[in-house]
């Protein structure tokens, strides 16, 4: 007995001695402005989020706010966790809810409406992409991007075949056992997809679905396995030259050298998604937090989102990279579902697609 | 000490994240019960976690115990070095491993004529690459100590070497493969990724539904019945190996590792520094066929490892320029838009894993050294099985019920004014949690071997209870405490359900480093996450084999 307790008061030193968490905390920034209003605040995010180095920086600067991240994981990890801890929120700030899960935010009214109310120039261009049903503006939209089906060009063009143009198109035989797509269970991208079928064909989504099944489509689990794996162009041995990924995803195929991506994004399959940020009810620092919803509509963090998230940001005053201008344009007409009805069916939805496409 | 560890990290934030599931508007409602169960679906995910968790295990054991003998009783050049090897894949990504599998068996890939892509067999495989090197280390720990004498007698009396394995060697050996097998059927039980990434959503298992019915539906109802239904599995499980365990294990004739050595006929020209036992009865023939039949499996297993990590190694050097080293180059710099660089990454999963390993060792030898004693009193003897089987359960309950459920209670817990839930205190805590049980399996076995009577004479003589464990208990147990700290360290590198949920982005473990690499497009990010996985694997090699090193120069000045 002795000897237990010995060594339990053996732990707490050693533990200190050779750790990690016993080391200083990451450098916090130094707020160096004067008359900024100071401390720090949370971010809970998903795990996509990233910025440029420096930038969360350049944040504590101008505002005096350090910035502590949290990272639950995907978006709908992230907004079930606000859901649960609503009582006691883990943060002050969130960003990444987007357009399937935010009715689900609204109704549990995990955010609230910025206050101070917001001052960045970006707001009106983003207002386009609002939540209907968010009124009072507790959801502010950041940035944009489209899931669409994507094609290797290289490919067609080598074995003489006339790429697909559109959803009706991948259910032709000519295109039987091409296309690798993603659950839409465990993906987000795969999700949208479903939610795109279900815009183009209303009641008619679960035929166009067995009509793919029967058409061999593949169904991964997530985009990396698709897109590494079974992708024609994704840099391994695949054999499906048809895949769902992003608008944004022919980008990454420029070859060395070339001049032009080797692959195209199809924008009559896409389905909009629209990030947002939002103030987390019963914030400690709900004044940082909306200074932070202010600084993610700022010209250096919109014209940083391309490169190191891989969405559109939403301010029309910065230019988007000049290869995403003329290879990763936006659909002009995308698909979408009001997020009352996502929030209303997706249960329902998941499920009839899990029976039909999984079976 | 212990215990209260385990109620604190475990217990509690289970039991609030399954009665938030229970309990609606202030009822406790068990209506989900019968409405989950009437669900078809449910049965048949029950179904599947059973029977891929035995295959899984029962492929890995078979396998497993052969390259325990052949890595742990016979010497042979390069040893050493499959000891090592054998625990990689142990820590590497599951999403990663997921990916290099397929990559194999999708068509287009080296094995694809095998069509096993999507099947039921590629997620047993992929269970089995993970687990082989947990069976080979807890049962090599033990089968090193085994004094060959008692087989040797066997041998003298006539026993075939298959009769003497049969009847003498792996009844001794029943604890630690009962252990090893407890180990494997849990992490098979709770594997997550690997079954997605292998076989989609048709193979859910208990697990995958637990993430979905959460993370994605919050139906914390179905989602806390079906925790209840993966405890009932787990305690199963713990039970019937327990039985195996309590059956078999007693005191056994310990030897030192060295003297027990002999060079398997597969090397036969180089010289064993002992003298092979020449028995009479069997010939050295007979001999030969059961060393043949052990390298024969342990062959088979090492190329059975070595393909996917061959296949990750290869596509690691392969970049938009041809081949080459670039995507290793790019490792040194933060990573696109990541707040570190890799090499920051592999310093801050060393520096957490070591305060895991230090964790764990202490509160799973404490544990072993409890449970290994033998009380008379019936009571006090379940209790001390009890607490042995208690320490067993987080490796058997979804990392997302405690992860959710961490987040309920560890806001400001017993009133203290710390918001527990970010703290960066908590992931080396997380993953000792999952490395106490497999300090617990390893050292056990050894000492619950040790004869009590040498116990009692060390206390007849006046040897103070302390004293008896450094004593008596100490020097057989260090090279197991060596052994334990390896794997240990190799979980806690490993560990990504736990850590994801709780490290800090700004100071990302290099498993979250991987998985948020492989995540992003872009064929360079992939090559990179390949790049890291293949450091992470050495490092655990590099990090393995010093653990088994340490401990034996200790051993030798004792």
């Amino acid at each position: 007995m002795r000897k237990r307790l010995l060594i339990g008061t053996l732990v707490v030193p050693a533990l200190a001695a050779c750790s990690a968490v016993g080391a200083a905390p990451p450098s916090p920034t130094a707020p160096t402005s004067t008359g900024a209003a100071g401390g720090a605040i949370t971010l809970v995010t998903h795990d996509s989020f990233a910025l440029s180095k420096g930038i969360l920086e350049d944040f504590t600067q101008q505002t005096g706010y350090t910035v502590n991240v949290v990272q639950p994981g995907d978006a709908g990890t992230l907004v079930n966790q606000l859901v649960l801890t609503k009582d006691a929120p883990v943060g002050d700030v969130t960003f990444g809810i987007d357009n399937t899960f935010a009715s689900r935010a609204l109704d549990e009214k995990v955010v609230v409406p910025p206050s101070p109310a917001l001052t960045a120039a970006a707001v009106k261009d983003g207002a386009q992409y609002r939540v209907p049903s968010d009124t009072a503006g507790a959801l502010t939209p950041i940035d944009v991007g489209d899931v669409c089906v994507n094609v290797d060009h290289a490919w067609f063009t080598a074995h003489k075949l006339t790429e697909p143009a559109s959803l009706d198109d991948l259910v032709k035989p000519a295109y039987k056992g091409l296309f690798v797509t993603e659950s839409a269970t465990t993906s987000s991208p795969g999700f949208a997809f479903l939610l795109a079928t279900i815009a183009a064909k209303g009641d008619g989504w679960q035929a166009y679905w067995k009509a793919l099944k029967a058409n061999g489509v593949k169904i991964d689990d997530g985009w990396e396995n698709a897109w590494n794996v079974d992708y024609t162009a994704g840099g391994g041995n695949g054999q499906f030259p048809i895949v769902l990924s992003y608008s944004s995803s022919p980008v990454d195929t420029v070859p060395k050298g070339g001049t032009s991506p080797t692959t195209g994004a199809l924008l009559d399959t896409c389905f909009r998604q629209v990030e947002y940020a939002g103030v987390i009810a019963g914030a400690k620092n709900p004044a940082g937090a909306a200074a932070f919803v202010n600084f993610l509509l700022s010209d250096e963090v919109q014209a940083d989102i391309p490169g190191s998230m891989y969405m559109y940001p939403v301010s029309s005053s910065v230019k988007v990279p000049t290869d995403w201008a003329q290879w990763a344009p936006l659909a002009t007409q995308p698909l979408s579902v009001p997020a009352a009805d996502i929030a209303a069916h997706r249960s329902d939805w998941l499920q009839q697609w899990s029976d039909v496409a999984l079976g | 000490m212990p215990l209260v560890f385990l109620a604190v990290f475990f217990a509690w934030p289970v039991v609030a994240m399954v009665g938030r599931g229970f309990v609606s508007s202030g009822r406790l409602d068990l209506g989900a019960f019968s409405e989950v169960f009437s669900r078809a679906r449910t049965w048949r995910i029950v179904w599947l976690t059973l029977a891929q968790a035995s295959l899984g295990t029962v492929v890995s054991g078979l396998l497993g115990v052969p390259g325990a003998y052949l890595l742990y009783r016979c010497r042979f050049a390069g040893r050493g070095f499959l000891r090592a090897f054998v625990t990689v894949p142990f820590v590497l990504p599951t999403v990663v491993v997921g990916v290099a599998f397929r990559s194999l068996l999708a068509p287009g890939g080296l094995l694809a004529f095998l069509h096993l892509d999507g099947t039921f067999t590629a997620i047993v495989a992929a269970l089995v690459f993970f687990n082989y090197g947990l069976v080979v280390r807890t049962v090599g720990g033990l089968w090193e100590r085994l004094d060959p004498r008692a087989e040797q007698a066997a041998r003298a009396l006539g026993a075939s070497p298959w009769r003497a394995l049969g009847t003498v060697t792996l009844p001794a050996l029943a604890p630690a493969i009962a252990g090893a097998a407890s180990l494997t059927f849990l992490f098979c039980a709770t594997a997550f990724g690997t079954v997605l990434v292998l076989g989609g959503l048709r193979f859910g298992t208990v697990e995958t539904e637990i993430w979905i019915q959460t993370t994605q539906f919050l139906d914390l109802r179905a989602a806390a019945v079906l925790s209840v239904v993966q405890l009932v599995v787990v305690v199963g499980a713990l039970l019937v190996a327990g039985r195996a365990r309590s059956r078999n294990e007693r005191a056994l004739s310990l030897a030192a590792p060295v003297s027990s050595a002999h060079a398997p006929s597969l090397f036969p020209r180089r010289p064993s520094r002992l003298p092979r036992p020449r028995a009479g009865g069997a010939g050295p023939d007979d001999l030969r066929g059961l060393d043949r039949v052990a390298a024969a499996a342990t062959a088979l297993a090492i190329t059975f490892l070595a393909l996917p990590l061959v296949g990750l190694v290869v596509r690691s050097l392969r970049t938009p320029d041809g081949w080459g080293l670039a995507n290793y180059a790019a490792l040194s710099r933060p990573a696109g838009a990541l707040p570190v660089s890799v090499w920051d990454a592999t310093v801050t999963s060393l520096r957490v894993a070591l305060d895991a390993t230090v964790l764990s060792l202490v509160v799973g030898g404490l544990v072993a050294l409890v449970v290994s004693r033998r009380p008379r009193a019936g009571a006090v003897r379940r209790l001390v099985a009890g607490l042995d089987a208690a320490f067993m359960l987080p490796l058997g309950v979804s990392a997302v019920t405690v992860g959710f459920g961490f987040l309920l209670v560890m806001d400001r817990p017993f009133g203290l004014d710390v918001d527990l839930r970010t703290s960066p205190l908590l992931v080396p805590v997380a993953q000792a949690v999952v490395a106490v049980p497999l300090v617990v399996r390893t050292v056990l076995p050894v000492l619950r071997a040790i004869d009590p009577r040498q116990r009692q004479v060390a206390a007849t003589l006046g040897a103070s209870p302390a004293r008896v464990v450094s004593t008596v208990d100490g020097p057989v147990a260090l090279r197991a405490i060596g052994l334990a700290a390896g794997l240990a360290f190799a979980a806690s590198l490993g560990e990504f359900g736990a850590t994801s949920f709780l490290a800090r982005p700004d100071r990302p473990t290099l498993p979250v480093l991987v998985y948020r690499l492989i995540g992003r497009p872009g064929v360079e990010t992939y090559g990179m996450a390949l790049a890291a996985s293949v450091v992470l694997a050495l490092v655990t090699a590099l990090v393995v084999a010093g653990f088994e090193r340490v401990p034996r120069a200790a051993g030798t000045v004792i």
